[in-house]
């Protein structure tokens, strides 16, 4: 097979059995790989009822045909398992160097199973393949773990791991690599930790090979002129990061603000924009594996209270820690992040769900007596030691450690938890942007702006400018977004190429690498494929209709700022529609003709 | 006109495009281990540095090879090392002081960049221009006019 290494590795932590076994050609060509193929082996291997933090949860690292090659921005791998956070398939995507690094080891992903006795490691040199004790680096934070590893491996070798948050069981605890890149949502990395699995460090001296090399320069030479030509991947985010959006999203409207209680557009927003960013502590651009976009930040605060360095803010946790928070204090954002990267937890989430702790502070439902300290919007002060509580599960950081929704029905009022499926919704206002409020209700990992990234159509006016407000054409545009997605996570490459490329690059790709002679319509088949076997999944776990919803603000309580004033998200009008469009009946379950159209039969009952 | 690769690392990005382009070239398959250029990275600092043959005018590599399978390419002065006349003693690796060559064990041969004939994918790709294949007799003045622009505002309230 080309540009896949035909193998994959399965990982018994219980028994310490190390198996090989080749993958599914078929199942390659119709998953494609990443969150595709990975979804397709939750399937056929873990019932979706599993309790996500047993041992009977698989964890499983999965590669693309395109990971590890020069496509631009092609060096991802997912994450798939059973989210500890929303009860439904987590699949989480992570850029960096360790995708590629496990590809050139000669594996195409690994499959954990079971639950180690002990702290342990695995570690992969090239064909090699053992499991070690971790008891060493147990406790380390990211960047101490990473270094240790390295220091008893090879100084070259890729890691990656979890950090406190991960071993503490915190559900929204990440999984780290390459130091600051993150499989960063739906707690991943409190799996990893269940599993008492602390690391899997890489080192690999092998190749990728595609069916076409010499057409594989060409394709790929275009699709990067392509890409350096675009205003997106080409101006903006290489200049700003993706932090560009705060100014872009406040000025139409569409920023949320306290908890998404005082949304529409802030005053503040400038002193946390990508521009701030850039003036004060940008340090360099940072390049995941192959991209020709770099739109990571290396940031530094050189001195201060929040003195420290690392990547980042991105958009969404400058905004979650910023903005929905009421904190427009960048540096403590920034050293906010950074916690975040270091002690492995996911920023969206956990700015959102202080942000959730503010309201029901302010509001009295919780008291001093849980907090021991005020919890206010616009404590800098508070978003840095929350966030190093959490992972520790100390004092209140214990309950913030559950994510918004589980704090917030704790204290009787889980409609202050801004988050869908118990997962925590990003930084566009779906009262402003109907189209991205459609998609937080439908994703199938729970509130995420990039399972359907609206916002391109919406308000960037790519491929083609669409009226926030409208409701009729979003429930196709969604399901389209959400198909092409899945379909590039599935090959290894980074979503924000979809800026720039579109379906039928991504299908030359995939062609000049596997041999596959896809068409495009099967590309984004496969998409359509992987999002109903996600849905089945979830139906299967138990999710229902009702789960399909947005925050009852988001329906009920009009925009209190800014140009888009007084609206609500009008989902009523766009999910019968988005069912319909996706071939569901009206409880939102694929009707039996479209899972046979999808070869998908097999997914109608549980793993036994 | 002699060009010269220039490597900036003080815009490298870390993305090693430059790595798997060249393997692409050279080998038809993506494999940074058989690349000619490596770039180092200190993640925590946010530092890259890619690292590749310098094409030294008095090479260590060519003085101590036994064979003389090392020439130098006229038209782009790269350093270019002989399938035929190689013997595989590997004492270009041991005596480069940069690392500028490399033993591959599996294909036998020895790796060192040869500027691709003159058009060097490397630099070609570079998304963040950290590798420029430019003029040699003008390859400095980027970096000397970047540094004048910092001394300007100390000079403009020098007066005469």
């Amino acid at each position: 097979m080309f540009a896949y290494k035909g193998q994959i590795l399965r990982v018994n932590l219980a028994t310490g059995s190390i198996t090989r076994e080749p993958i599914d050609p078929k199942a390659a060509r119709q998953y494609i790989g990443c969150r595709g193929l990975g979804t397709w082996y939750m399937m056929k291997e873990v019932n979706p009822k599993v309790d996500a933090l047993s041992p009977d949860n698989k964890l499983i690292f999965l590669t693309g045909p395109l990971t590890g090659t020069a496509a631009p921005a092609g060096g991802r791998f997912e994450v798939v398992t059973k989210s500890p956070l929303t009860g439904c398939i987590a699949a989480s995507n992570s850029g960096g160097y360790w995708g590629p690094e496990l590809k050139y080891a000669g594996f195409d992903g690994i499959i954990f199973e079971g639950k180690a006795e002990k702290p342990v490691y695995l570690w992969i040199n090239d064909g090699e393949v053992e499991l070690r004790s971790a008891e060493k680096v147990w406790g380390k934070d990211v960047p101490k773990t990473t270094e240790m590893l390295r220091a008893e491996t090879d100084p070259d070798a890729k890691v990656s791991c979890i950090g406190p948050a991960g071993e503490n069981l915190v559900l929204l605890a990440v999984i780290m690599n390459d130091h600051n890149r993150a499989a960063g949502r739906s707690g991943v990395g409190a799996v990893m930790g269940s599993k008492n699995l602390k690391a899997v460090v890489v080192r690999g001296t092998g190749a990728v090979e595609v069916s076409d090399p010499d057409g594989f320069e060409d394709v790929m030479a275009r699709h990067r002129t392509q890409l350096a030509e675009h205003g997106v991947t080409g101006q903006g985010l290489p200049t700003y990061g993706t932090m560009v959006l705060v100014n872009i999203l406040n000025s139409v409207g569409g920023f949320p603000v306290n908890n998404f209680r005082d949304s529409g557009t802030w005053s503040k927003a400038e002193q946390i924009s990508g521009e701030a960013l850039k003036d004060q502590y940008l340090v360099r651009n940072k390049g995941c594996f192959g991209c020709n976009i770099d739109c990571g930040r290396v940031t530094k605060i050189p001195s201060g209270p929040y003195a420290g360095m690392g990547e980042g803010p991105e958009y969404e946790a400058g905004w979650s820690y910023g903005a929905d928070c009421g904190v427009s204090d960048l540096a403590a954002i920034c050293k906010a992040n950074f916690l975040c990267n270091e002690l492995g937890m996911d920023p969206i989430s956990l700015g959102s769900t202080i942000a959730c702790a503010m309201e029901l502070y302010e509001n009295g439902h919780v008291s001093l007596k849980e907090t021991g300290k005020p919890v206010m919007f616009g404590d800098a002060d508070a978003i840095v030691e929350l966030t190093r509580a959490t992972a520790y599960r100390e004092g209140f950081g214990n309950l913030l450690a559950e994510g918004s929704y589980r704090l917030a029905s704790k204290f009787g009022h889980p409609e202050l938890s801004m988050s869908v499926k118990k997962q925590e919704i990003p930084a566009y206002e779906p009262r402003a942007i109907q189209g991205i409020g459609l998609n937080y209700a439908t994703s199938n990992r729970g509130g995420c702006h990039v399972r359907g990234y609206m916002i391109s159509p919406e308000v960037l006016g790519i491929p083609e400018k669409l009226d926030m407000q409208s409701t009729a054409e979003k429930p196709a545009w969604v399901k389209a977004f959400q198909d092409v997605t899945a379909s590039v996570d599935s090959a290894g490459l980074c979503l924000f190429v979809t800026f720039g490329i579109g379906a039928p690059e991504v299908t030359e790709q995939l062609n000049v690498a596997t041999g596959f002679e896809y068409t495009v319509e099967e590309v984004l088949k496969a998409g359509d494929r992987v999002y109903n076997l996600e849905r089945q999944f979830n139906l299967l776990a138990g999710l229902r209709k009702e789960d399909d919803t947005l925050p009852k603000r988001i329906l009920k309580d009009g925009l209190k700022f800014g140009p888009q004033k007084g609206k609500v998200n009008r989902l009523a009008e766009m999910l019968p529609e988005y069912y319909k469009a996706r071939g569901w009946d009206a409880d939102g379950r694929p009707t039996k003709a479209k899972l046979e159209e999808l070869d998908l039969a097999f997914a109608t009952s549980p793993k036994a | 006109m002699t060009k010269m690769l220039v490597i900036s690392p003080e815009v490298c990005t870390g993305c090693r495009t430059c790595e798997v382009t060249c393997s692409l070239a050279h080998e038809a398959k993506f494999s940074p281990n058989v690349s000619r250029v490596t770039v180092y990275s200190w993640e925590e600092e946010g530092i890259s540095v890619p690292m590749m043959c310098v094409q030294c005018e008095d090479a260590f590599c060519q003085n101590v090879c036994p064979t003389h399978a090392i020439t130098r390419d006229s038209a782009t002065g790269a350093l270019l090392v002989s399938k035929a006349a190689c013997i595989g003693c590997k004492l270009c690796v041991q005596a480069c002081p940069f690392g500028g060559s490399a033993y591959d064990a599996a294909s036998k041969q020895i790796l060192k960049c040869d500027l691709c004939g003159g058009d060097p994918k490397c630099a070609k790709y570079c998304p963040s221009k950290a590798l420029q294949y430019v003029d040699a007799n003008k390859a400095n003045t980027g970096r000397k006019r970047a540094y004048a622009a910092r001394l300007k505002p100390a000079n403009q309230g020098v007066n005469r």
